[in-house]
């Protein structure tokens, strides 16, 4: 293992939350509340083209005939819909051209981050689209990126500069009408990543959006959309913190990709936002649908993640194999603590020959938390040779927390070939003591030990995000033993 | 190097150790044998800190140091090493990174900077080397799938690694086949020197042909009851403990 592992977990271990400041900078919100104008002032605000207000407007109308799931293994408050502001914006009168013209109090909070996007440019060589509440403030690298034709924008730029790419694709994978989150999404959503990689090209460099919520009650409606064309290759990385407050806030992303012959994505998700205080006042409900398409044959999509925050968490990132022989990857760590909840896993849908999918999920619990794993794995009629590895593994930090596994399996042919392996740990007394016994203290211990536990998923992280990404998933299993 | 003086431990209410008098002096090897139940592991568990003991009474002072107040990973950084009798698997965690841990840990401790990763790597091959350790070991999940000897073996070179000035060595060859008997004693031996001292606690004396003790101790319901040089195992080999226990008994 390398340094920097070890060192993330020593933060996970030991830190309160540090991204709990929040940033004086003027902003522009919509009224609160949620109604037809709502979705109108936002889509007017970002100067929309008609056909993506209709587009808006239709999730809108659907939304409002749609109710609030209810299958999840945990209870949540109600969500007063007319209590968010559905957009808030940075106060900006001029496009910038450089990040000298960026404010600095904005620039402050990035480096409190961690992510001075001038060390980004200049260390990195790592473009970040830095979202900022709503409104992406900087892009670095564009030039770069523009040479190899790669477009790398927010998402309401591209509907200005590329409309026939995101007319194409926007809902294609998430319909506006698949979930009662990803409608409202579709309706309000205030921006995000648009990411296209020609055909036969290979992205020169990860590409980061950091996403931030800042203006108090305001929801984060971010969309994000991947494509890949033929032959080629991308990997995303996505990190994401909150600053504190003692409401709860909710965070309803949708994130579509779509990877055509022999492309293949790899999306990683360092998952920060505020998980609410010990007794579980506050924090984020993350309520994100996120969902792959391999559409052409020999394409290839891989999940990873790794979540930490939030009070809720419920998200399961899908991969639909749709391409023969494509191929579908989820890599996951979920850390619970205290009061946190996480409803979390993946599906694979076997849908083209020969399609594989590998499923590694990783879940820690401590506190009075608790994790669950749920994951569908559906193989179609169609899908001859369709294989599957599934491996579960829950580790518990104290005795008040809780690990489920809810596995789906649905065959419907049987040359399926599939695997599913789960495991329930402890840390146990034997292990700390052990530690303890060559000069190794509690808190190194646990992160000696949850670190090896998720090996497997932490080494799919890119490189580059490793440090980075490792900062922020700081999440404190501080006082979870012993 | 370490001053034993009339300790005494429970469990769970239970008396297991019943007024331990024992000092060992630096590079001393002192054995410590007895039946089952005699309170040997206990006596390891007790000075390596493990909380599942109770102490009702004693002192125990280590490098002029009262032992018995310091934390398990406070004694461990001021020199005490205990070899595990059952060394704990801890899955995804390899050895290297395992070691480079408890060393860095351990030189905060004494007020040292962590050891750059270069001078590690070149520390731990240089060791590797001493100890004919295999080379995949090291990049090994710690102890998971490891066979007995093999366990045994990384325990000694954590032993080696980390330099300890007190080693305790708990049932070290239990499960141990005669040929991993000898590789594991020979890392001992090697490990011998006029600074370190051993405590080397074991049921049988075949151990003690391969680690040649100064003075071999009989414990026998939690007190020392017996006590003299390597002859005294072979002693036990021949007669078993019975007559020990006869002539405790007697004496009550």
């Amino acid at each position: 293992m390398s340094d920097t592992e070890v060192g993330i977990i020593d933060q996970i271990v030991t830190q309160e939350y540090k991204y709990g400041f929040t940033t004086n900078i003027e902003m522009e919100t919509a009224p609160m509340g949620l109604s037809e104008d709502t979705v109108r002032f936002i889509s007017a605000k970002k100067n929309e083209p008609e056909w993506m207000l209709a587009w808006r407007l239709k999730a809108y109308h659907h939304w409002l005939k749609m109710e609030e799931p209810n299958w999840q293994n945990f209870d949540y408050p109600k969500i007063n819909y007319q209590d968010i502001i559905f957009y808030a914006a940075p106060k900006q009168k001029v496009q910038l051209d450089s990040l000298d013209q960026v404010d600095p109090e904005l620039l402050k909070t990035f480096e409190k981050l961690g992510i001075s996007l001038q060390e980004q440019k200049r260390l990195t060589g790592v473009a970040v689209d830095a979202v900022f509440d709503s409104v992406s403030i900087a892009t670095t690298f564009k030039e770069q990126l523009k040479e190899k034709g790669v477009i790398f924008c927010s998402i309401s730029e591209a509907m200005h500069e590329h409309p026939e790419l995101v007319k194409k694709y926007i809902g294609s994978v998430v319909p506006q009408t698949d979930n009662y989150f990803a409608a409202l999404n579709s309706a309000v959503f205030s921006d995000g990543s648009f990411v296209y990689i020609p055909k036969g090209v290979r992205c020169p460099m990860e590409l980061s959006t950091y996403f931030r919520i800042n203006a108090e009650n305001t929801g984060q409606f971010e969309r994000t959309l991947i494509i890949a064309d033929d032959d080629s290759y991308v990997s995303y990385l996505e990190g994401c913190t909150a600053p504190m407050r003692d409401e709860h806030q909710l965070h309803a992303a949708v994130v579509e990709l779509v990877a055509h012959e022999n492309a293949e994505i790899k999306y990683s998700t360092v998952q920060n936002w505020y998980p609410g205080d010990k007794d579980g006042k506050g924090g984020i409900y993350n309520f994100v649908t996120k969902r792959g398409i391999c559409e052409g044959n020999n394409a290839k999509i891989s999940w990873t993640q790794v979540e930490t925050g939030s009070a809720i968490t419920w998200k399961y990132p899908s991969c639909i194999l749709k391409g023969d022989n494509s191929t579908g990857e989820f890599f996951s760590v979920a850390v619970t603590n205290n009061a946190q909840i996480a409803d979390t896993g993946t599906k694979m849908i076997h849908i083209g020959k020969n399609t594989k999918s590998r499923i590694v999920s990783k879940g820690i619990s401590a506190g009075k938390s608790h994790n669950s794993y749920r994951g569908l794995v559906k193989i179609n009629k169609k899908a001859d040779g369709a294989r599957n590895y599934t491996q579960c593994d829950s580790m518990l930090i104290g005795d008040k927390c809780g690990a489920h596994t809810f596995p789906y399996i649905e065959v419907n042919n049987n040359t399926a070939t599939l695997e599913h392996e789960a495991s329930t740990s402890k840390i146990g007394e034997d292990q700390i003591f052990y530690c303890a016994q060559r000069g190794i203290g509690l808190e190194e211990a646990i992160s000696l030990i949850v670190n090896g536990f998720c090996k497997e998923v932490l080494n799919q992280l890119p490189m580059e995000f490793a440090v980075e990404a490792q900062k922020l998933l700081a999440v404190s299993l501080e006082g979870s033993v012993g | 190097m370490i001053s034993i003086t009339n300790l005494q431990a429970s469990i769970e209410g239970k008396s297991i150790l019943n007024g331990i008098n024992l000092e060992i002096k630096p590079g001393e090897v002192h054995a410590i044998m007895g039946p089952n139940g005699a309170g040997k592991s206990t006596l390891s568990s007790v000075l390596a800190g493990r909380s599942d003991y109770d102490i009702t009474g004693g002192n125990v002072t280590f490098l002029g140091k009262n032992l018995l107040e310091l934390s398990p990973e406070d004694r461990a950084r001021e020199g005490l090493f205990l070899a595990f009798q059952y060394p704990v698997e801890i899955p995804g965690v390899s050895s290297t990174n395992f070691l480079k841990t408890a060393i860095n840990e351990k030189r905060k401790y004494h007020g040292l900077e962590p050891m750059e990763a270069t001078d590690f790597l070149k520390f731990m091959r240089s060791k590797m080397e001493e100890m004919e350790m295999d080379k995949s070991l090291t990049s090994r999940s710690l102890n998971e799938g490891f066979s007995g000897g093999e366990k045994k073996r990384n325990e000694v070179f954590q032993m080696a690694m980390l330099e300890p000035k007190f080693c305790i060595m708990d049932e070290t060859d239990s499960g141990l086949d005669i040929d991993a008997l000898r590789l594991v004693s020979a890392g001992v031996n090697k490990l011998r020197n006029s600074e370190r001292s051993f405590l080397v606690i074991t049921h049988y004396q075949r151990l003690l042909d391969y680690i040649v003790p100064d003075f071999v101790h009989v414990l026998y319901k939690g007190r020392i009851v017996k006590s003299g040089d390597a002859s005294l195992a072979k002693e036990l080999e021949v007669k078993g403990y019975d007559w020990i226990k006869q002539e405790v008994e007697a004496a009550v």
